[in-house]
């Protein structure tokens, strides 16, 4: 068994919302009590419907926000953000892509600043080998030299996710969590994206939390899959124990509303639209 | 080079913000070349040329264009001179109020809490004031002088940028690459003045050169109130001040001063608007 690289115990998120003038003050538990471990360069997919608390997870994950309750330990070692300051090592070992490549790169920002920022700021790298590593995080996803002075309203929505995925790798992260990283792209670009994180993750030995709601998707990447429901994990285990024998029923509801587009069941759905005729 | 040329696209479609933008320049080159245009010194009396008429009216003379003031003192020399004045008032009211209202729009739309209650309410006790009077109040106990009246209207207008700015902040605040900035280990100075700032800038340019023609006006107004620049100083709110008198028996010691105060608020106004226009994305049409 290798070394494990995440662990959460028993995981809470609360948020307060404050009543207005006259209401009480109510709290909202988004996250409720989520345990899990994840192993080196392994992938974990969390799954669930929108505002199931998945992303909620993936900000605590990401040391934005801080848990409620709970323990989180990133390479073993404790870590509550409520307490304790961030460390630039701690904010090394893990970093965030998101869902939207529109949002997500800072429209006055150069993408050569986009990819150095993260190096001025926790290394003693000069100018030049910050441009140096900059470059050669742009060849590796795919990109050139070229594009290091351009602006990100001069690429695509796949470009610009490769130029996030470029920026999140440059402190050279163990860590990674993908915040529904392929939902805003075009189904071909999708695959890219997907193959490129796959090459990456061999590359650099990198442990994935995948953040989505497309079975599809997740089937292609994860390892191991966990499917939460209202802030509560409902199944925990690897994809095939997940994906061939679901245990609970919102799982089983899940899958079933998964479209499918092979032949055999296209044909299956006109034959029974022919018999109703 | 290209957001330029984007930019100057959007401008040039408004033909009223191009008439003012020529109009801005010339005013300007006007104030920079003052001492090599104007015909005469604008403090210099001509004792046997007192309240002489424009040149194309009976009595003018050539070489008192706009004709001279009650004291023998060509008008046209004196407005160019007032040029210099009315543009330095604009530029230093406009970076005080500027610099200090984004600061405090910054901190108060970044921190929001009891920073943002702290500033904001002060900005709202400035705002609930008649401006022109809090000025004059300001200066009542700063004591009269353009320097004065210059920093009285600089607060004045600041709570403008600073609410501006506080509403372009928040919104910025939680978008994903101020995020994604922060993780990458940027710290409260370098979000709030690197990462935020810069995106929030297209209002504040127009809000600037609305709150120059602002400046501008309230300087004169001052002026005239005897509260601002002190006479001699060929500014023109002082001027019109100086000028009250005479307002019927010689029509031009008060007209051109009020035409050039005119002509050049309208001027920065328009430009004010084509650059809300063209810098707006909300406005503009693909």
């Amino acid at each position: 068994m290798s070394e494990i690289v995440l662990e959460g115990r028993n995981i809470v998120r609360d948020y307060h919302v404050s009543g207005g003038l006259f209401g009480k003050p109510k709290t909202v538990r988004a996250v409720k009590g989520v345990s899990f471990t994840l192993e080196k360069g392994k992938t974990l997919a969390i799954v669930g419907e929108s505002g199931c608390g998945k992303s909620t997870l993936g900000r605590i994950l990401t040391l934005i926000d801080p848990q409620s309750e709970g323990e989180l330990l990133i390479d073993g070692k404790p870590i509550n953000i409520a307490k304790d300051r961030v460390t630039p090592e701690m904010r090394r070992k893990v970093q965030i892509i998101f869902q939207n490549p529109y949002g997500s790169l800072n429209p006055r920002q150069k993408i050569g600043e986009v990819l150095g920022e993260p190096l001025l700021l926790n290394t003693n790298k000069t100018a030049a080998e910050r441009r140096e590593l900059a470059m050669q995080m742009l060849v590796k996803v795919g990109l050139g030299p070229e594009h290091y002075n351009r602006y990100p309203h001069m690429f695509s929505g796949g470009q610009r996710q490769r130029i996030a995925i470029a920026r999140a790798l440059m402190l050279s992260p163990s860590l990674l969590v993908l915040d529904e990283p392929v939902s805003a792209l075009d189904l071909s670009v999708q695959a890219q994206v997907l193959n490129l994180l796959a090459d990456l993750q061999d590359e650099f030995n990198l442990t994935y939390v995948f953040i989505s709601h497309d079975l599809s998707v997740v089937r292609y990447i994860a390892d191991e899959v966990m499917v939460m429901y209202y802030g509560e994990v409902v199944e925990y285990g690897t994809r095939d124990e997940v994906f061939s024998n679901p245990q609970h029923s919102y799982t089983k509801t899940l899958f079933a509303a998964t479209p499918k587009s092979d032949v055999a069941s296209i044909r299956a759905r006109l034959e029974k639209k022919k018999a109703a005729a | 080079m290209g957001r330029f040329a984007e930019f100057w696209f959007y401008f040039s479609v408004n033909k009223g913000a191009v008439i003012g933008l020529v109009t801005l320049i010339f005013l300007v080159l006007v104030a920079i070349l003052g001492p090599f245009i104007a015909p005469h010194a604008p403090y210099e009396q001509y004792r046997e040329a007192l309240l002489t008429p424009p040149a194309w009216q009976e009595g003018g003379n050539t070489s008192f264009l706009l004709g001279t003031d009650a004291v023998g003192r060509d008008l046209l020399s004196r407005l160019i001179y007032g040029a210099r004045f009315s543009l330095f008032i604009g530029l230093i009211v406009v970076a005080i109020s500027m610099v200090t209202g984004v600061i405090l729009g910054v901190l108060a739309g970044y921190f929001r809490g009891w920073v943002d209650a702290l500033i904001m309410r002060i900005m709202d006790i400035i705002l609930a004031f008649p401006p022109l009077l809090l000025a004059l109040v300001l200066v009542a106990i700063l004591g009269p002088g353009l320097f004065n009246a210059m920093i009285a209207i600089a607060l004045v207008l600041q709570p403008h940028f600073a609410r501006l700015t506080r509403a372009a902040v928040m919104s910025e605040k939680n978008r994903e690459y101020v995020i994604a900035a922060k993780l990458a280990g940027a710290g409260h100075i370098r979000l709030m003045f690197k990462t935020i700032l810069p995106n929030c800038l297209a209002p504040l340019i127009v809000q600037g050169t609305l709150s120059f023609s602002n400046a501008i006006l309230e300087a004169a107004a001052l002026g005239f109130l005897g509260m601002g620049a002190q006479p001699p100083t060929p500014e023109w709110g002082t001027m019109l001040a100086e000028a009250r008198e005479f307002i019927l028996r010689a029509w031009w010691v008060v007209t051109f001063p009020g035409l050039a105060i005119l002509v050049t608020v309208l001027a920065i106004n328009l430009v004010g608007d084509g650059l809300r226009d063209a810098l707006d994305p909300k406005l503009k049409r693909s």
